[in-house]
């Protein structure tokens, strides 16, 4: 996929449409009425990926990155949500499909991984069970074919001895063997689109290493999309190919990996990239954190709905971030999108932001300014994005 | 898990003696005399009565008797009085000074009728109660819900024996809705009069009792269906009916277990209203009976055959644990 229709261009091509990606998002919005009046959980977020390509969702606790991904499996209330837009997968519009439709694409085409593997494992049935549980769901086939596909897919995801640990229980298994296994749940039907919520958030750091390798591996094996939710900037430089940064429920900048974690063009960005921690680099580096909380989706602020926390208001003339929406439009380099008023962002970042949360990386940085016709990003090595969050290695 | 079971059978038997003793305790320090119970009422005299008394150990010091009493139970001990012999075989609970029985085949011929209201009475409220309870956690918030939940709580708040009674007057004496209740034996009547003679008395105790498995299974239900792991089942692309009942079922059912457990021993252990309001010859009347003649060796019986059901039943509700849960170990 160019990174010309990553976006927005969704809304032209008819539904089935042959080249296009598989995975498209338009327009979505998910609204959960509740007592206190209507949350708006996402709003007009539009992203497609193709297939064998990784998307890297990014944002805070409520910024709306979990809640428009169940939206792709269906696994919201109907009764108890609102959802508008276009969901399509392989062609197929999936908002308003029959719970049962919908049911035998989740899982089976479209498949997610969870947090926390320990309470999304069920701890009264077995590993084995639940994964042949997960093929006989979609397959049919006898009972031990589907133990015989368990064990195979546990020997595929790295579980030592998986004739013997198949029959283990959640509670018996170490907490990166429950993401594998949670792993192998997930691939038992080689979905073609894999979603994986905060896979490593709750494993510690030497196995986060390791399950990353692993998703990678298993993603070049099967050809399948990614799309890694995550707050963790290290986690995308590893595995992205493209970066989705959400707020307070909408898409606020859009791009290639290396070219969203090199040139960000939103305050918000530039705030996640400055509240990683870095090991590697200088001492006189600053941990800024972003001020103030995540805005109630119950009441969004009016505007740019960071303006509230935006130490760069003020550097856009009249009261325009209090009183109007930035437009996702594009920004300096293609493919690459942004919402927000600023009007020289580039310069902003470097001279503002970059040299508090990372002085050895100016130079590199303005370097990547060499007049090279547009600096397409096209076959970026993650080498830099490696070097933005290096601890996780 | 043997190992396991063995302890927990010593801690029982630890707390049936000394329930035994609280028991034994009545016939010293109770209002009751019990060689007074004995004793013809008109022709009582003092020296009769001491008689008695020396006849049937009571003058004997109290551990000594109590002593006696344990012996009985475990090898047994037949009872003189006067002229007859009354065989007491283990384990020997005693004999009935007034009835002139052993209490324990006294109430074991009684066990059966106690027994087959406790398991209609539970199927019923088990079935009813538990699928009540999932039908409205999978509705939460809805009209059927909150009608479930309502219907529940006004059950729940009028007095038991107030809806058996008025279902007994009204359905069976004013009516005639339901067939005359009482107890028929299953192999001796045949099934049809046995289960004619419940009827009523299942159907009461079923509905009063499922309205706390309904609240009590729909809230363990609504739970479980927020647990990560129902989602992840849900994700799996299984069918809502699986979700439900093979998923969040599965964990929602623990707490209700625990429930189940104590209180199907409370009703194995006689159901006093029941039976009364029903006429159904059981343990519960019988020791409601008992009280009425002050007959202490079957008031004693009840209440140590009460207190050996609870003990069953919490090992049995432990073990149970330990097959729906495999990280429960029992050790």
């Amino acid at each position: 996929m160019s990174s010309e229709t990553f976006h927005r261009t969704a809304r032209q091509p008819p539904a089935g449409a042959d080249n296009e990606p598989y995975l498209v998002v338009d327009d979505l919005t998910v609204r959960f009425p509740t007592a206190d009046g209507l949350v708006q959980a996402v709003t007009g977020l539009s992203y497609s990926l193709a297939q064998g390509k990784t998307l890297g969702i990014v944002g805070e606790s409520g910024s709306g990155k979990s809640v428009s991904s169940m939206a792709i499996m269906g696994l919201h209330d109907y009764k108890r949500t609102r959802m508008s837009g276009s969901i399509r997968i392989g062609g197929k519009e999936i908002i308003g499909l029959s719970s049962e439709d919908m049911r035998g694409i989740r899982g089976g085409d479209v498949a997610m991984i969870f947090q926390d593997p320990l309470s999304s494992l069920h701890p009264f049935y077995s590993i084995g069970y639940q994964i042949s549980e997960a093929y006989r769901a979609h397959n049919k086939v006898s009972k031990s074919q589907a133990r015989g596909k368990a064990i195979e897919m546990l020997e595929r995801v790295g579980i030592p001895q998986p004739k013997s640990r198949v029959d283990d229980y959640p509670h018996q298994f170490s907490g990166g063997m429950r993401q594998r296994a949670m792993i192998a749940m997930a691939l038992v039907n080689d979905p073609k689109l894999l979603i994986a919520d905060e896979p490593t958030t709750a494993l510690d750091v030497t196995v986060q290493a390791q399950i990353l390798d692993l998703l990678q591996e298993l993603q070049r094996d099967f050809n399948s999309a990614v799309i890694i939710i995550t707050h963790d900037l290290g986690v995308v430089a590893e595995m992205a190919d493209e970066v989705l940064v959400m707020y307070a429920g909408r898409a606020v900048e859009v791009g290639p990996t290396r070219d969203l974690l090199t040139h960000p063009e939103m305050p918000y960005t530039w705030g996640l990239l400055s509240s990683v921690p870095d090991v590697s680099a200088d001492t006189d580096a600053r941990l800024i954190p972003i001020p103030g909380n995540p805005p109630s989706l119950l009441d969004p602020p009016t505007g740019c709905p960071f303006h509230p926390r935006c130490l760069h208001r003020d550097k856009v003339p009249g009261d325009l971030c209090r009183t109007e929406l930035p437009a996702l439009v594009t920004a300096a380099r293609p493919g690459h999108t942004k919402r927000c008023h600023l009007a020289n962002p580039d310069q902003i970042y470097e001279a503002e932001v970059l040299p508090e949360i990372a002085p050895d990386l100016v130079e590199l940085v303005t370097a990547d300014h060499a007049p090279d016709g547009g600096g397409d990003g096209g076959g970026d090595g993650a080498d830099l994005g490696g070097a933005i969050a290096p601890e996780n290695r | 898990m043997f190992g396991y079971i063995v302890r927990r059978l010593i801690s029982g038997l630890l707390v049936l003696i000394v329930v035994s003793m609280a028991v034994f305790a009545l016939f010293f320090y109770g209002p009751a005399d019990p060689a007074q119970a004995y004793c013809p009422e008109t022709r009582c005299t003092p020296a009769r009565l001491e008689a008695i008394r020396t006849q049937l150990g009571l003058d004997r010091p109290v551990a000594e008797q109590y002593a006696s009493y344990m012996k009985g139970i475990v090898v047994g001990n037949d009872f003189q009085a006067g002229s007859i012999t009354i065989p007491c075989g283990a384990p020997c609970l005693g004999v009935s000074f007034k009835l002139r029985v052993n209490v324990t085949d006294y109430l074991l011929a009684r066990f059966p009728a106690t027994l087959s209201l406790a398991l209609g009475g539970a199927a019923i409220f088990l079935v009813l109660g538990v699928s009540s309870g999932i039908f409205a956690a999978r509705r939460r918030g809805t009209l059927a819900d909150k009608g479930i939940v309502s219907v529940a709580l006004i059950i729940n708040a009028i007095p038991y024996y107030l809806v058996a009674l008025l279902a007994y007057l009204l359905l069976i004496s004013q009516w005639g809705v339901f067939p005359e209740s009482g107890y028929h034996g299953l192999f001796s009547e045949g099934p049809v009069p046995w289960a004619k003679g419940l009827l009523l008395a299942w159907i009461t105790i079923g509905i009063t009792s499922s309205t706390q498995y309904a609240r009590f299974s729909r809230g363990s239900m609504i739970e479980s269906m927020n647990e990560d792991y129902v989602r992840s089942a849900r994700a799996k692309g299984l069918s809502e009916r699986r979700v439900t009942l093979k998923h969040a079922l599965r964990a929602a059912i623990v707490p209700v277990v625990t429930i189940f457990g104590l209180e199907f021993a409370y009703l194995l252990a006689g159901t006093i209203f029941t039976e009364r309001i029903f006429d159904i010859q059981g343990i519960g009347l019988t020791g409601l009976q008992a009280i009425g003649t002050k007959d202490l060796p079957i008031i004693s019986a009840t209440v140590l055959i009460g207190a050996a059901f609870i003990v069953v039943a919490n090992m049995v509700v432990d073990i149970i644990y330990s097959v729906i849960d495999p990280r429960v170990r029992l050790s």
